[in-house]
């Protein structure tokens, strides 16, 4: 099945591409980029005019709760909603039920997704052993039997000892090492960002120092052994901050944050919404601005969404009882666009962020339009209007901050290994 | 639409009133042994202070006064959007086996007589109740009859009866508003 | 003034006027439990739900008594005896609590925002008898009951809140309801006890060392300290609380003249008050529990006129 892919603005940063342009594809793969190209044969064409057209779109960080959560979300339902989102690739994190700490579960997710996902899936095993911080998991295995990375994600690893030797064991066998940041006695009981709106509401406050504290014991850590490192979600301006001078001093480490934390505040929890609840939590102005500017800078690399679906019975409690965590696959496109309106960023860098950087970091031969690369495309209408509805949420969970919302942007196609996953 | 105001009584009027009622009560009741007066909030507490001052100028003798807030007793609250304010309710003697003269402004429907009869209920058990009041315009709900009227004034549903006061709570006029 | 509120969540949601009818309210139907007969039929007919989350015997009884004497029907529901402890979600209680159609559900809850939750979920009133550390506004508006009582007027006081801010509810509806007053509210208390950007809500000044608080304050109000509570990393002793922390007669007397001690109780003797200030002239702390049966059949007054009021 070929495709032509005709007269859109193809933005491709892996090979700084910005023009209009055609595309062809035979047989999954890039056949041919240039204008006026002429269309083989049976070859279905798109007209794209006025569209973008992307390397597919790569989430390095979600949660498809399959194995053993599946009442939350499943690999189908969860690459579902990734195509909708304009997401060719997801990276899942190995919280599952079981954790996904050895081949079987890491062969379980490649089968399924390989006979029954919308998107490219790409497991992420856990630093050790059932997560629970205590001895490594069987790292080398892991890789073997396709995991992209290692990380223990929901958790940090706790025990500086451990996160050392996990950064060099990564090393020697050729994966990175995903650092979920926190530091727990910090954290205690609270619920949400420690400040002027957990003081009103009167709910227990995580303070940023819970982040910034282990994003610089991981940072130095990576330093030390000379480990690559990606940090997750981060939300402060410290992490910023430290990942910054970090990388001046030429420390290996990568970061990604979440469109969350850079379109909301912790405001967004008043009237003690569960569905603005998530780990790390949601935090102030002066954070949101510095994460903005270190997307602009260069300091965070990549845009993950951290979908993490949540039953609604999950959230539908008091504040204290409900699960962290929001869904943002179908969201991440309109929001991240949100950053090129406004000019914090321009549109190439923002793709960058969500195709070849990611890429990069897990090692995957994705997020690029060169002729011979696999067909992974997003064609998206940036000009569409739509407001977020639950109930037309693909996802299986509608934790969505962003129900009700007005966003501008959306995926019209996306197109993995050539074929149409996608179609709006 | 324009009301038309009718003076049913000027203040000659009613201080001519207030006297009869005071000499009737004391001629129904043998003078002011065990005599109290409960006025209904707002209007009525005034009329039983002047009811009050004439007894002392007829008897020579004080008759206490209290002051009953029927807001609790009322039996239209389901019926209000929100609730009325509160006034306070002062009875600062025992009633205990007393003469109770109830005095309010208008008799009309007579719930309102009702709720004040069963607050005064609540403070204790009188010898009898007795209702002084300055207009009487008909319309009962209830079997409830006054032993002292001012005046009697027919009225219609559409009309709304209103005693006026002065600043130091002196009334001044009846109109009645068509 | 009309009260427009189907519930009563907290003081930072009412205006001044809106706690002045309360407190007007409250002070006219003080008489009522003078009487002999300490029964109005005001909500006769009426359901009221006491659901209590969390121990409580003064909260829970000054609710259930202001109820009995505006003749409502009460229920109490404790955690201990219902279901709540075999697991059943706040969601599911209200379901069943709302199947014996309640007029008035008056809930405590050890969780900040449940009655948010509660209130978005069914038709008729909630009162909040305290929600984790969020707001007490039955406390908020006895305490200042017992204020205006004394001064007349809460405008231009000086009050003083001393102990842990950052756990206590009382603290935070005091502050809403005597700033909304005009009183000047000054809060001191341990540093680790103190929530970030407190002084945000309201005309509130943080002094570090107690007796700046205490200098010349109308009202000196102590909150209960709870060790168990609020943890092992925030104080080292209670000694050394009630040492810098601790309202005895030598801190009292940087206070006005005629400072009123007040105090949520239970008292902890001997340590955020001493025995001679808890039992001493300038103590009100009978008169706040007195107080409190008022304040709250004003709160069961108002908010029963609620189904009519949401429109």
């Amino acid at each position: 099945m070929n495709l032509l892919i005709k007269g859109g603005r193809v933005v491709d940063p892996s090979q700084n591409i910005d023009d209009s342009m055609d595309l062809l594809v035979e047989d999954g793969r890039i056949k041919e980029m240039g204008k006026g190209l002429k269309a083989p044969a049976g070859a279905e064409i798109i007209d794209a005019a006025g569209l973008l057209v992307t390397p597919g779109f790569i989430d390095m960080h979600v949660h498809l709760r399959d194995p053993g959560l599946e009442y939350k979300e499943d690999i189908v339902t969860g690459t579902r909603a990734a195509a909708a989102g304009g997401f060719t690739s997801v990276a899942c994190m190995p919280n599952t039920k079981p954790v996904n700490d050895n081949k079987a579960i890491t062969s379980y997710i490649v089968n399924k997704a390989r006979n029954e996902a919308l998107v490219n899936v790409f497991p992420v095993g856990s630093i050790t052993q059932g997560s629970k911080g205590e001895s490594l998991a069987e790292m080398g295995e892991l890789k073997e039997s396709g995991c992209v990375a290692v990380s223990d994600d929901g958790r940090p690893v706790g025990n500086g000892e451990l996160m050392r030797r996990a950064l060099e064991y990564a090393k020697g066998m050729g994966i990175m090492v995903i650092a979920h940041s926190e530091e727990l006695a910090l954290v205690g009981e609270g619920v949400m960002n420690e400040g002027f709106t957990s003081t009103e509401l009167g709910l227990k406050g995580i303070p940023w120092a819970a982040e910034d504290v282990a994003v610089a014991r991981d940072v130095y850590l990576a330093e030390f052994t000379g480990s690559p490192l990606h940090i997750a979600h981060i939300s402060t301006s410290g992490s910023v901050r430290i990942i910054r001078n970090a990388k001046a001093r030429g420390v290996k480490v990568t970061c990604e944050t979440a469109p969350h934390y850079f379109s909301l505040t912790d405001d967004a929890v008043r009237g003690y919404n569960t569905n603005a609840k998530m780990n790390p939590p949601l935090r102030e102005a002066a954070d949101v601005a510095a994460i903005k500017a270190g997307l602009a800078d260069g300091t965070i690399d990549a845009i993950a969404t951290d979908h993490a679906p949540h039953h609604l019975d999950e959230k539908d409690v008091e504040f204290n009882l409900a699960l962290n965590g929001i869904v943002g696959l179908e969201t991440s496109l309109p929001l991240s666009l949100q950053l090129v309106a406004d000019g914090v960023v321009d549109l190439k860098t923002l793709l960058e962020k969500m195709t070849c950087n990611p890429a990069q970091i897990l090692g995957i031969d994705r997020g690029t339009l060169q002729v011979g690369a696999a067909a992974d495309i997003t064609v998206i209408d940036p000009a569409r209007e739509w407001v977020v509805a639950a109930e037309q949420l693909a996802s299986k969970s509608k934790n969505s901050p962003f129900i009700g919302r007005k966003m501008k942007g959306a995926a019209v196609y996306t197109i993995v290994g050539g074929k149409v996953v996608f179609k709006r | 639409m324009a009301t038309e105001n009718t003076i049913i009584l000027d203040g000659a009027g009613v201080k001519r009133a207030l006297t009869r009622i005071a000499h009737e009560v004391l001629e129904r009741n043998k003078g002011v042994k065990d005599l109290v007066l409960v006025g209904i909030r707002t209007g009525g507490v005034h009329l039983a202070h002047e009811l009050s001052l004439r007894l002392e100028e007829i008897e020579g003798e004080k008759v206490p006064v209290g002051a009953v807030d029927i807001t609790l007793y009322r039996d239209d609250i389901k019926g209000h959007a929100e609730h009325l304010p509160v006034g306070k309710t002062e009875i600062p003697f025992s009633i205990e086996g007393k003469k109770v003269v109830l005095v309010d402004d208008v008799l009309f429907t007579g719930r309102t007589i009702r709720a004040a009869m069963d607050a005064i209920m609540d403070h204790g058990r009188p010898s009898c109740i007795q209702l002084a009041v300055l207009v009487d315009r008909g319309h009962r709900d209830l079997p409830i009859r006054a032993d002292f009227v001012g005046r009697n004034v027919p009225t219609s549903l559409k009309e709304n009866i209103t005693v006026a006061f002065d600043a130091a709570n002196k009334p001044t006029e009846v109109v009645l508003e068509k | 003034m009309p009260f427009k509120h189907k519930d009563i969540i907290g003081l930072q949601d009412l205006t001044r006027e809106e706690i002045e009818l309360l407190l007007n309210t409250a002070e006219n139907l003080k008489e009522i439990n003078e009487r002999d007969i300490k029964k109005v039929p005001t909500l006769r007919g009426k359901t009221v739900v006491n659901l209590f989350y969390e121990a409580s015997t003064r909260t829970r009884t000054s609710f259930e008594i202001a109820a009995k004497r505006l003749s409502a029907d009460t229920i109490n529901i404790t955690a201990s005896t219902s279901s709540v402890t075999k697991g059943e979600t706040l969601s599911d209680t209200a379901r069943n609590v709302l199947a014996m159609k309640p007029d008035i559900i008056v809930m405590r809850h050890a969780i900040s925002g449940a009655h948010h939750y509660l209130a978005q979920r069914v038709s008729c009133s909630v009162i909040n008898a305290g929600d984790g550390a969020h707001e007490h506004p039955s406390q908020g508006l006895l305490d200042m009951l017992t204020m205006r009582q004394k001064f007349g007027s809460l405008e231009g006081l000086k009050v003083a809140i001393v102990g842990d801010i950052t756990h206590s509810r009382v603290a935070r509806s005091n502050i809403y309801g005597l700033t909304k007053m005009g009183a000047n509210v000054f809060l001191a208390g341990p540093p680790t006890m103190m929530p970030p950007g407190i002084e945000r809500l309201g005309n509130v000044t943080v002094c570090n060392d107690m007796r700046e608080a205490v200098a010349d304050a109308d009202v000196v109000m102590m909150l209960r300290i709870q060790l168990e509570r609020q943890g092992k990393t925030l104080l080292p002793t209670l000694k050394e609380y009630s040492r810098y922390f601790g309202l005895n007669n030598h801190v009292l007397q940087l206070a006005k003249k005629d400072a009123m001690v007040m105090h949520p109780g239970p008292i902890n003797r001997g340590v955020e008050l001493c025995s001679h200030v808890a039992d001493g002239d300038q103590s009100h702390i009978l008169k706040q529990v007195e107080n409190g049966v008022a304040v709250r059949m004003s709160m069961l007054y108002h908010v029963s006129g609620g189904e009519l009021a949401t429109e």
